[in-house]
């Protein structure tokens, strides 16, 4: 293939499309990543799905369940986009059903708390905006076409955690203790959603090359922390980092140390939840299988009769 | 473990007077249902009053390979646009 035609127009700000020709490498990193994407998409109903039937009123319940499926769609878009480029969506669950391909580790903490909804509205659909937006300019048409749909409908997302957050540190002293505790828990997990520092994530220059990846992992947690902290403050919360200050001169946030060796634990499975997250994919999608079975026998049937007829 | 389901492509008119888009694709197991999948997928906020689903391996598409030769006709006729030809600056309304 020509090489320098593909590297012409990723350098020119092009998009690469479904049937042109592409490096393996590309095809087969951006296959991946779509579809680690999009499993993490759907593992993310389950957190927050645990709180559906709980929800504190009608309105907030409402809410969850389009928030929920919301989310679903995010995961069918990548599915979508990862097979324009040649996947096969039964092998992309297979992977992730066995483990051969990951999701975010985020969604391996448990929700034992209604804060911890808002929470993830708040700080985890906010770190995931800060990582998406970027992704509506890559150079894969399908996948940064995926990326606009999926961040026209996060900033609700966003919104209503923080709505929700705003209400409990409003709220009772206990209700701020549930806020306060919720933010202490999710803080760090939420930072280590942007991957492991630019010096440690071997990928990242070839992603950068490809037109994949815009911008570092540190420069997108930067804005992350940048954004955050004042809403932090709005609420009335404490950021759980006693080294947390803003440095005057450069008008960003000098946070502490993050802990790798707890991300990269809940990566290999030793997370609080992993085992039940995928436990609960697998259950329901086998559980689901007569259904598909049905719908299929259906269609069959009703394609004789019209060939028939 | 190949999926049973076959592949749709959707297109979603998002207002009256306008053409349908190209929105995605989904797994259905037939018209019908592709059709509601469809709706549910990618008109959650009033972004269609019409949908198309269309089966993708029914879909002819150009190949990229002969892309040049393909599309090369329309390449050297600039005289197709208006802005080919020179009025002066004193005709208006052409
Ligand atoms: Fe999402
Ligand atoms: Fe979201």
């Amino acid at each position: 293939m020509d090489e320098r035609r593909f590297q012409q127009i990723v350098d020119g700000d092009g998009r690469i499309e479904p049937r042109d020709e592409m490096p393996d490498g590309y095809r087969k990193t951006l296959i991946r990543q779509i579809a680690q994407h999009a499993h993490s998409e759907i593992i993310g109903m389950q957190p927050e799905g645990n709180w559906i039937t709980r929800a504190p009123s009608l309105r907030r319940k409402a809410i969850l369940v389009a928030k929920v499926q919301d989310e679903a769609g995010h995961g069918l878009y990548l599915y979508g986009a990862a097979e324009t480029l040649g996947a096969d969506r039964d092998e992309l669950l297979d992977m992730l059903h066995s483990g051969r391909q990951k999701y975010s580790t985020i969604f391996n903490y448990p929700t034992v708390s209604w804060a911890d909804v808002a929470a993830i509205g708040w700080l985890v659909d906010g770190a995931a905006i800060m990582n998406q937006v970027p992704l509506t300019r890559c150079s894969s048409g399908p996948y940064a076409r995926a990326m606009i749909r999926v961040c026209k409908e996060e900033s609700f997302h966003q919104r209503q955690g923080f709505e929700a957050m705003t209400v409990l540190a409003n709220g009772s002293p206990a209700q701020r203790r549930m806020a306060q505790d919720a933010l202490d828990r999710w803080w760090w997990p939420s930072l280590r959603m942007f991957g492991p520092s630019d010096d440690n994530s071997p990928n990242s220059a070839q992603s950068m090359a490809w037109g994949i990846k815009r911008f570092s992992n540190d420069e997108l947690r930067q804005r992350f922390v940048d954004a955050t902290v004042p809403q932090a403050e709005h609420l009335g919360l404490t950021v759980p980092d006693p080294d947390l200050r803003l440095d005057a001169a450069t008008g960003h946030h000098v946070f502490g140390e993050i802990d790798w060796t707890e991300f990269f634990e809940v990566m290999k499975g030793n997370g609080p939840c992993n085992r039940q997250r995928l436990e609960r994919r697998v259950t329901a999608h086998e559980e689901g299988a007569w259904v598909r079975e049905a719908a299929a026998a259906y269609a069959s049937k009703q394609a004789a009769r019209e060939v028939a007829a | 473990m190949s999926s049973a389901q076959p592949l749709w492509e959707v297109f979603v008119r998002s207002k009256r007077g306008l053409s349908h888009t190209h929105a995605g694709s989904l797994h259905a197991p037939d018209a019908h249902m592709a059709l509601r999948n469809a709706r549910d997928l990618f008109t959650r906020r009033q972004e269609g009053v019409s949908i198309w689903v269309v089966r993708a391996t029914d879909v002819v598409a150009s190949s990229p390979d002969e892309k040049d030769a393909f599309f090369d006709p329309s390449g050297d006729k600039p005289y197709r646009h208006p802005t080919f030809y020179d009025v002066p600056d004193s005709v208006t309304h052409l």
